[in-house]
C-alpha cells in the first residue's frame, strides 16, 4: 500500500493562491450576443493544508471560479495569483507556456468528468502526470497501481483504455490523475459525484491526506457529507443579477 | 481541459524565454486574393500549437510560408538557428541553406504522405534519405536506424524493403513521420496529419503524435480542422478566418471558454460522438 501523501511540509498556513478583483461576464455570440455575469469583484486567499469549499446555488459561478483558477477559463479583470516554486505566478496575465508550467508542478485538477484517450490505459492515464514531472516510468506506474488499488479499480481493467469503463470507474480513474503527482494545490470538481459510499469514503481519505501534507485543496462537492468531511471553511458565491 | 499532451517545456529553464520561431504580421496574397493577414506568434521550444480554421481559412498558406516553402509579401517568419540567441529571418537566408535547414533541423508532414514519401523506394530507404543527405554513409547503421523507426512508428520491420505503395494510407501516413522525425528535428510542420484516414486509424496515429512529440520534446504547428485533434496534440491554439487570427490561447481556454463569435460557431458546430 503507497502513502498517497507527500511528508508533511513546515509550511502549512501560508497563502497558495491569492485571487483578486475576480471578474467573469460570458458573452454568447450565437445566441444574438447575451451577456451573463457569473463573477465580480471576486476576492479569495487559500493556505497551505486548508480545504475551501465553493459553495452556493446552481448558477452561482462555482465552476466558473474553479476554471478560472486552473486558468481554463479567461477572466475579464482581476487576477489569480498562484505561489509557484519561489514565485508568484498571475494564471490571468501568464503566457501559455508558464501557465503549463503551473499545472505541471503546481496545481492539479480533478474534472468532473474523464476526457478520454483513444488508445491510453488506465494505468497510463494515471501516470502520465508524474512522468510529465519528470519521475521514472517504474516508479510512476507503481504510484498509479497504488492509487488504482485504493480506488477499487480491478487491475484487469489497467492495461485498458478507460473508454468502455463504468462512469464511476472514469470518475475514480480521473480522480486517481488528479492525485498521482503531489502539487501544493489541487483543484476538485465533484470528485465524488458519480461514486457509491465505500469509493466516497476513498476519495475522502485521498483528500484529508493531502491536506495534512500541507497541500491547499479547493473544490465543489454538491454532497453535504463529503463537503462537511473535507473542508475547513466554506466559500459563498451568489448568482449576479443580468441588471447589475 | 487536461493538458494531456503535456512535453517537457520547463525541463530546461535556461534559453526558454527565447523563442524558437517568431511569425511577424506574416501576410500573403494569391493576386488580389488574400491568403493570410498579419499574422503574429511566438513558439517555444517543446510547444506545439494547433491552428483552426474551415477550409480556406488561410491555415495552409500560412503553414507553406512558416516553413520556408513560400515567401510571404509582408512580415516575416524568425528561427533560433543552432545553439544561438538571435532570430534569422529564414526568407532572407540564401536558397541552400534553407533547404539544408529544412532537411536538418526542421521537418514537414503533409496531409497526403503521397506528398512527402518517394513512392518509388523501399520503406527503408525513405528513412535513410534524409540521414544519408547530412553524410550519413555506413550501410548498416543506416538500415539499422531505419529498422528501429519503423518499430518506432509500429510498422513490422520485415516491411523495410517493401515500396510504400503497397502500405494502407495509415502505414504510408506512419512512415512519413518515421521519415520526418528520423534526423531529430527541432520543429516539424504537420498539415492535416490525420485528414483522410479512417477513425480507427486516426486515433493510433494520433497516439503516436502524442507520445513523440511529448517524447522528443518537439516544437511543432500543426494545421487541422478537427478540434478533437487539436485537443489531444496542442498545447496552444490559434483560430483562423478569412487569413487572419481572430483568437490565440492556451487549447483548453479557446475550447471551453471561446471568445470570438467565430471561434464560438466553431467549437458549438462540433458533433458530439
Amino acid at each position: 500500500m503507497i502513502t498517497t501523501a507527500p511528508t508533511p511540509r513546515p509550511d502549512l498556513g501560508r497563502p497558495m493562491i491569492r485571487v483578486e478583483g475576480l471578474a467573469k461576464t460570458f458573452v454568447l455570440h450565437t445566441q444574438g450576443g447575451a451577456e451573463i455575469p457569473v463573477l465580480r469583484d471576486t476576492a479569495l486567499t487559500v493556505h497551505a493544508g486548508e480545504c475551501v469549499a465553493l459553495h452556493g446555488p446552481s448558477g452561482a459561478g462555482k465552476s466558473t471560479l474553479l476554471r478560472a483558477l486552473y486558468a481554463n477559463y479567461r477572466p475579464d479583470a482581476g487576477h489569480v495569483w498562484v505561489r509557484h516554486g519561489e514565485g508568484w505566478v498571475d494564471m490571468v496575465t501568464a503566457p501559455p507556456r508558464h501557465v503549463l508550467a503551473v499545472r505541471r508542478r503546481t496545481m492539479g485538477h480533478v474534472s468532473q468528468f474523464l476526457r478520454v484517450i483513444p488508445r491510453v490505459p488506465a494505468l497510463d492515464v494515471v501516470a502520465e502526470p508524474l512522468i510529465a514531472m519528470g519521475e521514472g516510468q517504474a516508479t510512476a506506474r507503481d504510484r498509479a497501481a497504488g492509487l488504482l488499488t485504493r480506488l477499487n479499480i480491478p487491475e484487469r481493467l489497467w492495461p485498458l483504455a478507460p473508454a468502455t469503463f463504468s462512469g464511476g470507474e472514469q470518475q475514480r480513474v480521473n480522480v486517481a490523475r488528479g492525485f498521482a503527482a503531489p502539487r501544493p494545490i489541487l483543484l476538485l470538481d465533484e470528485p465524488t459525484a458519480s461514486l457509491d459510499r465505500a469509493n466516497r469514503d476513498g476519495v475522502v481519505a485521498l483528500i484529508a491526506e493531502v491536506k495534512t501534507a500541507g497541500t491547499a485543496v479547493v473544490g465543489i462537492f454538491h454532497d453535504g457529507d463529503v463537503r462537511d468531511a473535507v473542508s475547513d471553511r466554506l466559500f459563498d458565491l451568489h448568482p449576479l443579477g443580468k441588471a447589475a | 481541459m487536461t493538458a494531456l499532451c503535456a512535453a517537457r517545456l520547463d525541463a530546461g529553464a535556461a534559453g526558454d524565454d527565447i523563442p524558437l520561431l517568431r511569425a511577424d504580421g506574416v501576410t500573403k496574397w494569391y493576386g488580389a486574393r488574400l491568403g493570410c493577414a498579419g499574422v503574429t506568434f511566438d513558439l517555444y521550444p517543446g510547444e506545439v500549437l494547433g491552428v483552426v480554421g474551415e477550409s480556406g481559412s488561410g491555415k495552409s498558406t500560412l503553414l507553406g510560408v512558416l516553413s520556408g516553402r513560400m515567401p510571404p509579401d509582408a512580415g516575416g517568419v524568425h528561427y533560433r538557428m543552432g545553439g544561438g540567441a538571435d532570430l534569422t529571418d529564414i526568407h532572407a537566408l540564401p536558397e541552400g541553406r534553407r533547404r539544408l535547414l529544412m532537411r536538418t533541423d526542421w521537418g514537414v508532414v503533409h496531409q497526403n504522405p503521397r506528398d512527402g514519401l518517394r513512392m518509388g523506394v523501399s520503406a527503408g530507404a525513405n528513412i535513410g534519405e534524409r540521414p544519408m543527405a547530412v553524410g550519413a554513409r555506413h550501410y548498416g547503421t543506416l538500415r539499422g536506424q531505419a529498422g528501429d523507426w519503423l518499430s518506432r512508428v509500429e510498422i513490422d520491420a520485415d516491411r523495410i524493403d517493401d515500396r510504400p505503395s503497397g502500405f494502407s494510407g495509415g502505414m504510408q501516413q506512419r512512415l512519413q513521420i518515421a521519415r520526418v522525425l528520423v534526423n531529430g528535428p527541432r520543429l516539424v510542420f504537420m498539415d492535416e496529419p490525420t485528414g483522410g484516414l479512417d477513425v480507427s486509424v486516426q486515433a493510433r496515429l494520433l497516439d503516436l503524435l502524442r507520445d513523440l512529440v511529448a517524447r522528443l520534446g518537439l516544437a511543432a504547428v500543426i494545421v487541422t480542422h478537427d478540434l478533437a485533434v487539436a485537443r489531444l496534440l496542442a498545447h496552444r491554439l490559434m483560430v483562423m478566418k478569412d487569413g487572419r487570427a481572430v483568437e490565440q490561447g492556451l487549447t483548453d481556454q479557446v475550447l471551453d471558454d471561446p471568445r470570438h463569435p467565430y471561434t464560438q460557431l466553431l467549437v458549438s458546430s462540433v458533433l458530439q460522438a
